[in-house]
């Protein structure tokens, strides 16, 4: 983990609730895809937590979906502005089990992390699909970032008003060695329950401190007690232990 | 440049920060980040007799200067703090401890206090009896002057080691309760745990804490904090330890001012990790601008 001050390169809107940004600052604590970032925010206590979408050296890409105050003053923020940000947090994606066929499943804001997990898929040489799961068209996003990246790519809408109608269970694929998820919690036990193979999914909590110290965002596991922030956010298909 | 270093409960501290129970586990989430052989002490993760997985999440919601806890003791119980937890803590910090224990009753605090009197680093016993997120115990110990009594001379009666008394601020009369740990033996008193607040999701009408109620703390509440630690300070001849929404030097001087030995710092952490090497850092500075000698002197030097 590390504390440094990033410089905002850009902040586009991708629909009416979810923006892009980019920053400039020192990646260096960013170990895998599927960590978070935690920002502070000018007049807010607690800092928001914000999945990686990519990252390089001196660069990071983070896609966030105004939900609140915190997120809405975000998307009020320009170019040349600084944010102070928590780096490298988290335990990430494990790429080692992925096999030749992965599969990515992302809803919503869960989307994200995928990005940089398939690029660094597809620089092994791995044929990645990518299932995005969104309510309607007006929501969808980076479906064509996917596309670049060589993943075959399929967009599944609720309401049916983009891709194939459904959910991203709809689409999955005849044949795919390992699978990787975020999105929302019905939608990680959808995919539990539908999936062939053992995979690993990201999951989402409110944290206090996001690095361990707090226990605000515990949960339990086949293998004992868990802190989202830092023993996650990314857990093993076998370890999950859904509560009632 | 002056000293730093105060002296509570007959041991000395090389300065009076101490990060607070909950927002410090066992220190090596931190000790990755700095060294923290730089902190007076640190009183670790409120510990029990048996483990605890605590509250449902939700556990944690934001307000305006501060947030809502309601984590609920979760902590892997005395027997795997001594045995996991303290020779990790151990390879990491090497002065005495403050141990923070919490109960149901009062032979669980005996308990838990006479396994943790034996072990060496620990050098006071931090006994929690206002923990606002459990039912059936922790607060309701801390609301009552008979019963925060009874829990002292209970604790006291099992170990030989300094016994510092945290206090709820959700009473009524906090010297009262805080009159009674003294005459009962205590040989300090902490101040002050969470004030008890709530927060609702506007879009699903329900509390955002699955607890429904938690503890607000940061700096919403240091004027309240200071005002009970003045109050406390003032009526009592033990020493008295002082947190609640501290954040800076300054904050951490105020509260000397007001009464208090030492600091506690706990939400602050959470937000800064390093925030407690940094008020460490920037104290004295603040003691120059305020022409402070050495900090021991300030101790209730309100005018």
């Amino acid at each position: 983990m590390k504390q440094s001050i990033f410089k905002i390169v850009s902040n586009t809107a991708l629909t009416d609730s979810v923006s892009q940004m980019v920053l400039a600052g020192d990646t260096s604590a960013i170990t895998a895809p599927g960590q978070f970032v935690n920002i502070r925010l000018e007049g807010r206590f607690l800092r928001r937590p914000i999945s990686v979408c990519d990252y390089d050296s001196g660069v990071l890409t983070i896609l966030y979906k105004v939900v609140g105050a915190g997120t809405g003053q975000m998307r009020g923020m320009a170019p040349g502005q600084t944010l102070d940000l928590l780096t490298g947090l988290g335990n990430g994606y494990d790429l080692a089990p992925a096999g030749d066929k992965p599969v990515l499943l992302g809803g919503g804001v869960g989307v994200p992390p995928l990005y940089n997990l398939a690029k660094k898929l597809t620089a092994m040489g791995k044929e990645v699909s990518v299932i995005l799961g969104f309510n309607t068209r007006s929501e969808v996003f980076y479906e064509e970032a996917f596309q670049a990246l060589g993943c075959r790519t399929s967009v599944t809408t609720v309401d049916g008003s983009c891709g194939i109608r459904g959910f991203v269970t709809d689409a999955l694929p005849q044949e795919y060695t390992y699978f990787y998820a975020c999105g929302p919690e019905p939608m990680l036990k959808a995919v539990y329950r539908a999936s062939k193979t053992s995979g690993q999914m990201s999951f989402e909590e409110r944290m206090g401190c996001g690095f361990g110290a707090c226990m605000g965002c515990s949960c339990k596991t086949l293998t004992g007690y868990k802190r989202i922030c830092k023993d996650g956010p990314v857990m093993k298909k076998e370890e999950i232990l859904w509560e009632a | 440049m002056g000293s730093l270093s105060v002296n509570l409960c007959g041991i000395s501290l090389d300065n009076p920060v101490i990060p607070a129970s909950g927002t410090f586990g066992y220190g090596y989430e931190y000790a990755e980040l700095y060294d923290i052989n730089c902190l007076g002490t640190f009183s670790f993760k409120g510990t029990t007799r048996e483990g605890r997985f605590g509250n449902p999440t939700p556990r944690i919601a934001e307000c305006a200067a501060g947030m809502l806890n309601a984590v609920g003791l979760q902590n892997p119980g005395v027997e795997k703090v001594i045995s996991q937890e303290l020779p990790r803590l151990k390879q990491c910090f090497h002065k005495p401890v403050m141990a923070n224990v919490s109960g149901f009753s009062v032979e669980d605090y005996a308990y838990t206090c006479e396994r943790l009197d034996k072990e060496e680093q620990v050098g006071w016993l931090e006994v929690n009896i206002s923990c606002p997120n459990v039912h059936g115990g922790g607060m309701s110990f801390g609301t009552q002057p008979q019963a925060a009594a009874e829990v002292t001379r209970a604790v006291k009666a099992v170990t030989t080691k300094p016994v510092i008394i945290k206090l709820s601020p959700n009473v009524t009369d906090i010297v009262s309760i805080a009159k009674a740990c003294e005459d009962a033996g205590a040989d300090g008193i902490s101040l002050i745990n969470t004030l008890l607040g709530m927060r609702i999701d506007l879009r699903t009408r329900k509390p955002i804490l699955a607890n429904k109620m938690g503890g607000l703390s940061g700096p919403a509440v240091f004027p309240v904090a200071l005002r009970m630690v003045c109050q406390v300070a003032e009526a009592v001849r033990i020493p008295v330890v002082g947190m609640g929404g501290v954040s800076s030097a300054e904050d951490v001087i105020e509260m000397m001012l007001a009464g208090a030995t030492a600091v506690e710092i706990g939400a602050a952490n959470l937000v800064n990790p390093f925030a407690c090497r940094d008020i460490i850092r920037d104290l004295p500075r603040a003691m120059e601008i305020y022409h402070i000698q050495n900090l021991s002197e300030i101790i209730g030097g309100i005018r």
